[in-house]
């Protein structure tokens, strides 16, 4: 059941080495697929990555060979799951070094993280006048899910500006701070720019401004650069599994655990109670006080060798790979008149991570993704979740080509070239 | 096999480069507005009728290629119909995108049919229909209705 690592032992090159892209893309059974008769170009990694086969294998090994619930049997089946669910949650912990794998709770994904943050720690503390601190960048799931509670509330959301190169305005925020502030909330790295937001400096300002905890959307960060929640500094951290090469329908919500452990539950049910009667019932401890009902068994242990594929490859050697990737990709659009990038500091400002957004002149993003379509290249169209961004930005949509590990340099060229084709039937 | 050039004609690219009927109308009868939630396309159309007649129709709003010529041709293709004509065009078009049969019998789609080749890439269909529900709606009396392709 363990993962074959994706390089043996002694065959990995140095930390300092480069990745070994196409051995890895060998690892991607679905990159060998064509699509329209053109072979697979995949750049819509921020949606959803691919599966490498070793967790593909797991999942099915699970359902194949030991499979049964989790916590709830004496009989062999049900304690081996349990202790692989168990595993994947270790395993998890240590990847983003929490310092207590009870900090660790699984959920459906980034999405239920933030609702369950919003609903079992906004939800007893927000007072009408409260503030929720959000920024201009944000994903609907850390959006929606504020303006839902504070209307339960009577909080508020505000929203703090980004400049025009894409990056949170730092200045604005701290003068947005106060007294009122109960929550900040804010990603790691946009997935509409692939800003990365320097998340110790807002936790700092946050610290010396308010009462106020950092709940940290790391949906787009987890599967590019290594996170180490202590040093980040944040109360709250939440991801999804499918980003990061694991499988669909699992994610996490890292807490520290006194938050944790002062928060009601968020759904009630089975597991997450240690007795009930009519009268009363008493929760059970973090994290299976907010796992009610039978979780997602197979997907979590997926996604605890999904940590390790991504461990036995090294975040530092991934996030370079995708760095220049992401470099030789806005290098060659900056040469090209109709094509416009957007925020993008290409005066050497900060990095940004994996994710490039663009629009092309007279051509709209949804007929660049058809006839990119046609060409195997699969980009992402549209507003990408964060319609108050592009409103921001002055744009409906924007074309988004996002990376992953296995992304190649020809497969950037493969992109240019199909958007000539865009040019030439735009013109 | 689906080609791009089938579906993005020469008559396509020049009505998304020059939208016919562009703009709000006055006065006006009812209007209507047609959203795609998938890629948060907008589209406003405005229907003028002088008794059973369209006498006018327009549009505005921001889309892709598909969306805007579709919309264009529409804005043509019903001007001076009457009521009944109007409704049958539109189901027509409806069906030709939809793929069951080549429209209604004993309507002609004309130039419309440029559009067709829009049925061979399913994801885009909603882009050609958002300006037609959205007339349906305005003909339906409907003032500042909204319709959604979802
Ligand atoms: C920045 C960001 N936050 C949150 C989400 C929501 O993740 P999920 O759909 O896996 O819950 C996404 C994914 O689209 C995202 O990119």
């Amino acid at each position: 059941m363990t993962a074959p690592a994706p390089l043996a032992d002694g065959e990995r090159p140095p930390a300092a080495g480069a990745l070994d892209v196409e051995r890895l893309r060998a690892s991607f059974p679905i990159l060998a697929r064509e699509v329209h008769g053109h072979r697979l170009v995949y750049l819509d990694n921020a949606a959803s990555a691919q599966r490498p086969e070793v967790v593909i294998d797991a999942v099915n090994d699970c359902y194949r060979t030991y499979y049964a619930n989790a916590h709830r049997g004496v009989h062999a089946l049900s304690e081996l799951s349990t202790d692989a669910y168990e595993a994947a949650r270790g395993k998890v912990a240590r990847f983003i070094g929490a310092p207590d794998s009870h900090e660790v709770v699984f959920t459906r994904g980034t999405t239920e993280s933030l609702n369950l943050v919003a609903q079992s720690y906004g939800r007893p503390l927000l007072a009408p006048g409260d503030e929720v601190l959000l920024t201009e960048m944000e994903h609907h799931s850390n959006i929606v899910p504020w303006q839902l509670v504070c209307e339960q509330t009577g909080a508020r959301v505000r929203a703090a500006p980004i400049t025009d190169d894409g990056e949170l305005d730092l200045e604005a925020f701290a003068g947005m701070l106060n007294e009122r502030t109960r929550v900040v909330a804010l990603t790691h790295v946009s997935n509409a720019l692939g800003t990365v937001n320097d998340i110790p400096a807002v936790v700092e300002l946050t610290r010396a401004r308010s009462d106020a905890v950092v709940v940290v959307d790391g949906a787009q960060a987890v599967p590019h650069m290594t996170i180490d929640v202590a040093s980040l500094g944040c109360d709250f951290y939440a991801f999804s599994g499918h980003k990061m090469y694991g499988p669909g329908g699992i994610g996490v919500l890292w807490g520290r655990r006194e938050l944790l452990a002062a928060m009601p539950p968020y759904h009630g049910g089975g597991a997450m109670i240690t007795r009930v009667t009519f009268e009363r019932t008493d929760y059970a401890a973090p994290p299976q006080r907010f796992e009610a009902g039978t979780p997602a068994i197979a997907p979590a242990i997926g996604l605890g060798v999904a940590v390790e594929f991504l461990e036995a490859i090294g975040l530092d050697r991934i996030e370079r790979h995708e760095h220049e990737l992401l470099s030789h990709t806005v290098e060659v659009l900056n040469d090209l008149p109709w094509v416009r990038v957007l925020g993008q500091d290409t005066e050497g400002g900060s990095l940004r991570a994996a994710v490039v957004s663009l629009v092309i002149d007279g051509a709209h993003p949804h007929d660049v993704a058809t006839i990119l379509d046609e060409q195997g290249v699969a980009i992402r169209a549209g507003h990408h979740c964060a319609q108050p961004l592009m409103e921001r930005l002055g744009v409906p949509a924007t074309v988004r080509a996002s990376f992953g590990l296995y992304n190649t340099h020809e497969e950037v060229d493969l992109l240019v070239s199909s958007l000539h084709e865009v040019r030439r039937i735009f013109g | 096999m689906s080609d791009l050039r089938d579906l993005y004609q020469q008559v396509i690219l020049d009505h998304y480069r020059a939208p016919r009927n562009f703009g709000a109308l006055e006065p006006v009868c009812a209007s209507a507005e047609g959203y795609n939630p998938l890629c948060g396309d907008q589209v406003k159309v405005y229907l003028r009728t002088d008794g059973d007649v369209v006498d006018a129709v327009t549009f505005e709003g921001v889309g892709c290629a598909i969306s805007t010529a579709s919309a264009s041709l529409m804005t043509e293709a019903v001007r001076g119909l009457e009521r009944p004509q109007a409704e049958a065009l539109i189901a027509s078009f409806l069906k030709l995108m939809t793929g069951d049969g080549n429209g209604a019998a004993g309507v002609d789609l004309g130039k419309l049919e440029v559009l067709s080749g829009v049925k061979d890439y399913p994801v885009r269909i909603k882009c050609a229909t958002l300006a037609w529900h959205a007339l349906r709606a305005a003909l339906e009396g409907g003032d500042s209705e909204t319709v959604s392709t979802e």
